[in-house]
Parts: C-alpha cells; sequence; structure tokens
C-alpha cells in the first residue's frame, strides 16, 4: 500500500528516509504519533486476558535506560572523582 | 476507568459489540525483549544472533565505562533478583486469582442475562395466556346481559305486583264505603220504621192488645189443660 499508511515496522530499511519526509512534523503530527504508539504498544502488551510481567517490565526497563541517559553527567563525574 | 488509548468506534460502521481482548499479549523472551526483535535477526544471524549482540553489546558498555558500575550496581543487581524469584514463584498464583475475578464477573453477568431471559419467557407466556383468557369475552358478556335481563324481570314483576295490590286496595276500598252506606241506611229506616211503630202505638191500643192477649192466654191454657 502507500508508504505513509502503512505501520513502521513494515517499512524497509531502504524507504526509511522517504517514509520521514511523509510523515508530518507539526505538533499535531507527532502528538497524534505518539498516541496511536502508546495505544498500539497498550493493545498489544497490556489489554490482554492473559498478559504477563512482561507489559509493565519492559515499560520500566525503558524507564531505568532513559534516567541513566538523563543522570549520566553524574554518573560518569561521581566515579572519576571518587577514584577508590 | 475508561481506557481513552484504546479507540473505540473508529470506522464508520462500527461493529455494536466491542471485539473480545486477546486471549495473550505479544511473545516477550525473558520478560524485556519482544520476540519481533530475534524474528528480525533470525534470517541473518540465526537464532544466536541476538545473544551475541547482546553480549557484545554489554562488554562494550563495561569496558568503555559507558555504563559505570558503581554501589547501585548492586543494589539493582540485588533487587533484580528478589523481582525475578517473586515473579517465578508467586506469578501463577497472583495468575489464578486474577483469572477467578474474571470469571466471577463473567458468571454475575451471565446470570443476570439468563435471568432476564428467563423473566421475558416467563412475560411472553403470561401474555399469551392473557389473549386465551380474552378470546372467553362472549361467555362473559353472555353472563352479564343475562343477569341484567334477569334483574329488570324481577323488577317489573315487582312494580306489576304493586300497581296490583294498589288498585285492589282502592276497589276494596270502594266497596267497604258502598257495603257501609247500604248498612247506614237499613240500619237507620229500621230504626225509624220502630220509632214510628213505638210511637203510634196509644195507649187505648196498648189496653186492647193487652186484654186480648190475656184473652188469647186462658184460651190456650184451657187447651193445654184439655190436652193434659
Amino acid at each position: 500500500g502507500p508508504l505513509s499508511e502503512r505501520p513502521l515496522m513494515e517499512v524497509r530499511l531502504g524507504e526509511l528516509h522517504t517514509w520521514a519526509s511523509t510523515c508530518s512534523f507539526s505538533a499535531q503530527g507527532l502528538l497524534g504519533a505518539v498516541q496511536r504508539a502508546w495505544g498500539s504498544y497498550c493493545a498489544k502488551y497490556i489489554h490482554v486476558k492473559q498478559g504477563g510481567p512482561a507489559g509493565i517490565s519492559m515499560l520500566l526497563a525503558g524507564y531505568c535506560l532513559l534516567s541513566y541517559g538523563w543522570n549520566y553527567q553524574h554518573f560518569s563525574k561521581a566515579s572519576y572523582l571518587r577514584n577508590s | 476507568v475508561l481506557h481513552t488509548t484504546r479507540p473505540l468506534h473508529t470506522t464508520q460502521q462500527s461493529l455494536a459489540p466491542v471485539p473480545p481482548l486477546p486471549e495473550k499479549g505479544g511473545e516477550v523472551r525473558h520478560g524485556l525483549i519482544p520476540e519481533e526483535f530475534f524474528q528480525f535477526l533470525y534470517p541473518k544471524t540465526g537464532v544466536t544472533g541476538p545473544y551475541m549482540l547482546g553480549t557484545g553489546l554489554l562488554l562494550y558498555l563495561l569496558s568503555k565505562e559507558i555504563y559505570v558500575v558503581n554501589h547501585e550496581t548492586a543494589a539493582a543487581a540485588c533487587i533484580l533478583t528478589v523481582i525475578v524469584y517473586a515473579i517465578k514463584k508467586f506469578g501463577p498464583n497472583v495468575a489464578a486469582f486474577a483469572d477467578k475475578l474474571n470469571e466471577e464477573k463473567m458468571a454475575s453477568a451471565l446470570a443476570m442475562k439468563n435471568d432476564t431471559i428467563q423473566t421475558l419467557q416467563t412475560a411472553i407466556e403470561e401474555e399469551k395466556k392473557e389473549q386465551w383468557r380474552a378470546e372467553g369475552r362472549s361467555y362473559l358478556f353472555d353472563a352479564k346481559r343475562n343477569n341484567i335481563a334477569m334483574l329488570l324481570e324481577a323488577n317489573y314483576r315487582e312494580r306489576l305486583l304493586t300497581v296490583y295490590n294498589e288498585v285492589k286496595k282502592r276497589l276494596d276500598y270502594q266497596v267497604a264505603l258502598q257495603n257501609l252506606k247500604r248498612q247506614k241506611e237499613q240500619d237507620h229506616m229500621i230504626q225509624w220504621v220502630e220509632k214510628n211503630v213505638v210511637q203510634s202505638i196509644t195507649p187505648q191500643q196498648q189496653k186492647e192488645s193487652i186484654a186480648k192477649c190475656i184473652l188469647d192466654l186462658k184460651a190456650l191454657s184451657k187447651s193445654a189443660h184439655a190436652t193434659v
């Protein structure tokens, strides 16, 4: 089908830059994209009859990584200065 | 709680009952990495590809000090061990409990639905029975008509009797009146005649009649003596 209508997982690597040119980078477009991504994640891993620990654990792992990334300066500065 | 993240009625002709939830969620390996990642790398690197990628990445992060090992690493390791152990041990119990809750909700909803269906069935049967009863209304009206006719007849006969009695009373009165009048006339005439007769008897006539009576009596006594 048309490039912009397909979900991101079905876009080939070679077509990635054309796909990036078609999607709208306005605030509304970005908000819509975030909402759709969150909705698809929920529908796949959380709103099921027999979900396991996978749904929340992936969110927690993502949060851990993000927080490590935000505090990286603090971590690297502490290790260098402690010198133990 | 309304999950606004799940789109409802997105198409023009939306299905009236919302489709049921899928049974199982997306496959996730080791609780963290979705299965799609392994499938994505399988054609190029086979089965061990993602694991080699993971190990290489980890060693790279550690050696380049992109991930520094400090006291928080030990804390994270302990916490992760405890969490994994807890999930492995109590996971099935919690799942069974949640399933039981769900089952109860479904059972109550189903029971409500069945009860409603049952009440509606009985209502239908009652209605049919009422319709059958309504067919007999001709008999009911006939009986009522008969009753009313009987009442009218009884009333009519009662009044007839009253009329007859009243008329008889008046006629009897007239008859009694005439009888009384005749009686009174008779009595009055008799009295009047007697009074006149008594008045007409003068003393002279009275003496003559007494003497005649004595003579008659003597004759009679003579004849009586003769017979005895």
